[in-house]
């Protein structure tokens, strides 16, 4: 009986069909691609009927395409400037891919993509790269003035600015991937938790007593809004990062 | 109470079934268990390609022209109706000049007929004076004829009185001549 109630078991990975291998590396189908899949599936049909109509006056689906094109374009055009743009694309997958991915796995049974730290530490690298090439490639040796502000006394930059400038961007990645990793996994444990309190009280308890499951009940609605709104503020929070890495590339200079 | 003792219960039991299942299972956390990191990378490097591909190259592209359009449409609207306006506008005013125009030309042909009407009316009234006048001197003539001729007869009824009167008082006879010699005398 206990066993269903494990917090953790909401985590594991489980093949789906048979094994596939490409060299050494396992590459099966799992619970976690299978939702990757229809993360990304959704996010497709969204922004099909979405923008099938090309209506002038838009209907329901389309104010919703809209209002997410403007609102990941406003938060790029407010951050990283109007050159950050070429960005769009890449930037507006990240944040509908995690927004899907979080709000999915809140679906009870619903295995979530983003609870792994592989997966948010491969979207933070594709960031950080991104970063990478395109500062070198857009200042050339310039880029290394993010680490080297102006306006600071050149022995206060040598032993400190700079040596903490470094260690922060170097830490970008970790921060990055284990803001959204953290988060996730949290608040799924808090809520199995809770919801796994609630269960064990009411099946174990006798008469009366079963009432007391009240508790722990309440507390898993309450948690509910609430990690939804850490699954859409986490998604926010890791975009609007990157829009201010890539503002670091565009801009080094500050 | 016993909701206490039992939650107790339950988070050792929980913890207890966390290490029975490390014994049967692979033994790590599953989240850093890296025996699924191949495989996940895999999955979101081909979602997320494709995700990335189908946006940056269809629906993207797609709704950024529907914005667009409905941007240069509203813009276009804007543009036509400040020229409606502008032609609305001078249409007004055109339309004020006519009115004025209008209304000074009825101003000049009231005050012409009124004019010439006047001008009649004081033609009219100058003939009718006229006319009156000239009535009045003929009336006048006439009145002045028979005033004269009433005088010239008052002598020959004075005369004729007198004759009478004497002719009754002497029981005799007069000579007309004699009574209008004597009344003249008189007179």
């Amino acid at each position: 009986m206990a066993d269903p109630l494990d917090p953790i078991k909401q985590f594991e990975i489980h093949r789906m069909g048979s094994e596939l291998k490409i060299g050494n590396f396992d590459v099966s189908f799992t619970n976690s691609a299978f939702m990757m899949v229809v993360a990304v599936a959704l996010i497709s049909a969204f922004m099909f009927f979405g923008t099938s109509k090309k209506a002038l006056v838009p209907g329901r689906f389309q104010s919703i395409a809209e209002i997410s094109y403007e609102f990941i374009a406003d938060m790029i055009r407010s951050t990283a400037g109007k050159d950050g743009l070429k960005f769009f694309p890449f930037i507006f997958a990240l944040f509908m891919f995690i927004l899907f991915a979080n709000m999915l796995g809140l679906i009870p049974f619903f295995f979530t993509t983003t609870s792994h730290i592989i997966v948010t530490f491969a979207l933070a690298m594709m960031v950080m790269t991104t970063v990478l090439v395109v500062g070198f490639w857009k200042n050339r040796l310039k880029f290394l003035k993010l680490f080297w502000p102006s306006g600071v006394p050149v022995l206060l930059k040598v032993l400190l600015v700079t040596p903490l400038e470094i260690i922060s961007f170097l830490s970008r990645p970790l921060s990055h991937s284990v803001r959204l990793w953290a988060n996730m996994l949290a608040g799924h444990i808090m809520l199995k938790l809770f919801a796994g309190f609630a269960i064990m009280m009411f099946a174990g308890l006798a008469g009366a007593a079963k009432v007391g499951a009240i508790a722990p009940f309440a507390m898993t609605v309450i948690l509910t809004p609430l990690e939804i709104l850490v699954a859409f503020l986490q998604a926010y929070v890791f975009t609007i990062l990157t829009c201010v890495y890539i503002s670091d590339a565009l801009h080094p200079g500050h | 109470m016993s909701a206490f003792n039992f939650i107790m219960a339950a988070a050792a039991a929980a913890a207890e079934t966390k290490e029975h299942g490390a014994e049967k299972g692979s033994g790590v956390f599953p989240p850093l268990d890296s025996s699924t990191f191949s495989s996940q990378l895999f999955w979101l490097a081909v979602t997320f390609g494709l995700l990335l591909f189908l946006l940056s190259k269809v629906f993207l592209p797609r709704l950024g022209g529907i914005l667009e359009h409905r941007s240069n449409q509203i813009a276009d609207d804007l543009d036509s109706a400040a020229r409606m306006q502008r032609e609305a506008e001078h249409a007004e005013k055109s339309y004020e000049q006519a009115l004025s125009d209008a209304r000074a030309k009825a101003h000049n042909v009231a005050e012409t007929t009124r004019a010439s009407i006047n001008a009649e009316i004081e033609a009219e009234m100058q003939k009718a004076d006229e006319e009156a006048t000239r009535q009045m001197d003929v009336a006048e003539g006439k009145i002045k004829a028979l005033r004269a001729k009433a005088l010239s007869n008052v002598d020959d009824i004075a005369a004729d009185t007198a004759k009478t009167l004497v002719e009754s008082l002497f029981s005799g006879k007069i000579a007309a001549a004699t009574a209008t010699k004597a009344v003249k005398a008189q007179g």
